[in-house]
């Protein structure tokens, strides 16, 4: 194996637009395995924490890693509406997967975040804001989507007049380690729904791995200093020419293995607010909010208080809260969307309606998570379907 | 987590006079568990222990202090002539009562009885069954007295169960989750055993408040803490279908812990969506 690393190596010598013989920077590396072990133990001496797929409780999850040995090699999973399993694919593919239910919002948005406590002392009460540390964390395994997601997630919690201090906190710690969709689910739809499958913004270094014939390989490209800077240290050999035709071979078959699209006129049919199929859709709806808590870029939370049982103390934390809720819209006299039709109506107008006026794009990147978490498996471009489709063909 | 508003439930006075209140804790059809949901909260119990008088706890004290109490706390369901008269006189006897379970909040496990031949029952499970007598349903303390407020849950949940007490003593306006525990299964970041194990869960028509416990040991979960705010029964049963379950079994799931909940609202359902 090695030994036709060095022979591809050579091959590039004489290609000046990769190889970059006279001190020009580079733009592709090749990882081998080996290589992946000692970049995720340089990862580890730089960061507080690194976050990679791990495959546990039967799902490909993000969590803090120890070493490559915890990545899910020879793991895959097959998805579709409302259901999730692990496979195993008698390879060594590290990466072979599609979207697990965890994004970035977990890290930049958790699902409980300390606000303040606070306690009485000599008749007043004293109010301590919650620190939200600086913890350092690099993240293997964001996608493209993901990349995206964050992006939309940072406009609603930091765009604005007023800043989230938690999310911007842990925004800054982040080092984001894409990796290239290899294995797109059939739920995903980021073609029509966002950028598509390759992170081609907002990593500091990402990574294709490639199910080449002669045996996997990185390729590695670097978006930040920082990244760069990182990858320099391990000093890898440049891409062969290649492997980059090979990866563009690799991401040209994987274009054509979508089959959801989002509809066109989403941002337009999702407003139609006396459209009859939001009843029947609520028929099936359990207003249970897994598909806005595993959705990247909802944001929804609200506050819980604690008093403590002496009186003397109490504690605020924010929590997720969805709007299938119906304390979400409780206004003064009570809850105004009390039907489910009402809840799922809010979900999807804002998401893929009412996000544009606020937000200036779509809450959607396509990610298909509420496709494959919804228990019910409903599928959110079939719904926008049938609300395009004249009311008379719905009934 | 979504939470109803401030419970509408009047304070005790002896708290304004800044008084400890009385509290008062009551066993009727049960297994104790809730009551021992109390008496693990060891780290609080000095703290509740310090705030409250406990007057009357027969499974943690000898001590027995007539009421009036402020607070009740009542675990169980109603199964016998004795115990539908013995709730009366605790309920006059009590200024908030509190229930606390399954058994007390929906008639419990036992409430499986209901509907079918308990003197059947009785002969077969008593050596004497003459020496038995009891009422032919197990209802919940909600049928006969007013309940100032309901603890869901088989068992209760400990957090809850303090964070009631400190309300009450504090003055504290006190917020119960009504959403599914769906929301707190992904708060824990759990893996939903439905999608990805096919295990058949109740979680979504669940009403929040245990923080998803039986998911997070890969169970599904049983309905313990009985329907959410606005449970989609029919919707799930036809899901559960697909995970391979049969229509008894379903029924079964269903009618566990909370025997007639789930399925009282899963009859009304159909029954609006049927075309008229
Ligand atoms: S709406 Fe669904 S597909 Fe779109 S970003 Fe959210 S979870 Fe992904
Ligand atoms: S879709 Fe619902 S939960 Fe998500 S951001 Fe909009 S209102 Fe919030
Ligand atoms: S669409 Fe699915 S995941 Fe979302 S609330 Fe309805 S049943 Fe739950
Ligand atoms: S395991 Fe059960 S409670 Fe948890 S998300 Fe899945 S359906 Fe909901």
């Amino acid at each position: 194996m090695r030994r036709w690393l060095e022979v591809e190596s050579g091959v590039v010598s004489g290609e000046p637009s990769i190889g970059q013989p006279g001190g020009q920077p580079i733009d592709w590396w090749v990882m081998r395995a080996g290589d992946l072990h000692r970049f995720i133990s340089l990862l580890k001496s730089e960061f507080d924490e690194v976050i990679g797929p791990v495959a546990v409780d039967g799902v490909i999850r993000l969590r803090p890693i120890e070493s490559a040995d915890d990545l899910p090699t020879g793991f895959t999973e097959q998805q579709e509406t409302g259901s999730y399993r692990l496979l195993e694919t008698g390879t060594s593919l590290r990466f072979s997967y599609g979207l697990g239910p965890d994004s970035l919002k977990s890290i930049v948005h958790p699902p409980r975040s300390p606000v303040w406590t606070m306690r009485r002392h000599d008749g007043t009460l004293i109010v301590d804001q919650a620190l939200h540390g600086t913890t350092t964390r690099a993240v293997i395994g964001a996608r493209a989507c993901d990349l995206r997601a964050l992006d939309i997630l940072e406009r609603t919690q930091t765009g604005g007049q007023h800043t989230d201090p938690a999310f911007a906190v842990h925004r800054q710690g982040l080092f984001l380690v894409a990796i290239d969709c290899s294995h797109p689910a059939p739920t995903c739809f980021c073609d029509t729904g966002g950028d598509g499958p390759v992170a081609d913004h907002g990593y500091d270094i990402a990574i294709t791995e490639l199910d080449h014939p002669n045996g996997i390989v990185y390729l590695v490209r670097v978006g930040t200093d920082h990244g760069r800077s990182l990858i320099e240290s391990l000093h890898l050999a440049p891409a062969p020419r290649t492997f980059l035709e090979h990866r563009d071979h690799q991401h040209r078959s994987i274009s054509r293995e979508f089959i959801r699209e989002l509809p066109k006129d989403a941002a337009k049919v999702v407003r139609l607010a006396d459209h009859p199929h939001w009843n029947d859709v609520a028929e099936r709806c359990l207003t249970c909010g897994n598909c806005t808590a595993v959705c990247p870029t909802c944001f929804c939370t609200d506050m819980d208080d604690i008093v403590g049982l002496d009186g003397e103390t109490a504690t605020r934390t924010r929590v997720w809260d969805t709007c299938f809720s119906m304390e979400y819209s409780h206004l003064g006299p009570g809850p105004h969307r009390t039907s489910p039709a009402a809840r799922y109506r809010q979900w999807l107008s804002h998401k893929l309606g009412t996000w544009h006026d606020q937000f200036g794009e779509s809450g959607c990147v396509g990610c298909g998570r509420c496709i494959t978490w919804c228990p019910v498996g409903i599928d959110l471009t079939a719904e926008v379907e049938s609300l395009g489709r004249p009311v008379e063909a719905n009934a | 987590m979504q939470h109803t508003s401030a419970t509408p439930i009047a304070w005790p006075e002896s708290i304004e006079h800044g008084q400890s209140p009385s509290l008062a804790v009551w066993k009727f059809a049960s297994c104790d568990g809730c009551q021992l949901s109390l008496l693990d909260c060891e780290d609080e119990l000095m703290a509740v222990a310090g705030r409250v008088a406990i007057s009357y706890f027969p499974e943690a004290t000898t001590a027995m202090v007539d009421g009036p109490y402020d607070v009740s706390l009542v675990e169980g369901s109603i199964t016998t002539e004795h115990d539908a008269a013995r709730i009366l006189d605790i309920r006059r006897q009590s200024r908030l009562l509190v229930t606390i379970g399954a058994c007390a909040t929906a008639g419990g496990i036992q409430a499986l009885r209901n509907g079918r031949d308990v003197d059947g029952f009785t002969s077969i499970v008593y050596a004497h069954p003459e020496y038995i007598t009891t009422l032919a349903t197990s209802t919940p303390i909600a049928d006969h007295v007013r309940v100032d407020l309901e603890l869901r849950g088989c068992p209760i949940d400990r957090g809850q169960l303090l964070q009631t007490l400190a309300a009450l003593l504090n003055r504290h306006a006190l917020r119960l989750p009504t959403t599914s525990v769906c929301i707190e299964c992904k708060a824990r970041q759990t893996s939903c055993v439905m999608v990805a194990h096919g295990t058949p869960c109740l979680g979504p028509v669940t009403q929040a408040g245990c923080g998803a416990l039986c998911p997070s040991f890969h169970r599904g979960c049983y309905g313990c803490f009985g329907p959410m705010e606005s449970p989609n029964v029919p919707a799930l049963r036809t899901q559960l279908g697909l995970l391979g379950l049969a229509g008894v079994d379903i029924d079964r799931l269903l009618n566990t812990f909370n025997t007639t909940a789930f399925a009282e609202l899963e009859q009304t359902q159909i029954d609006e969506r049927a075309p008229s």
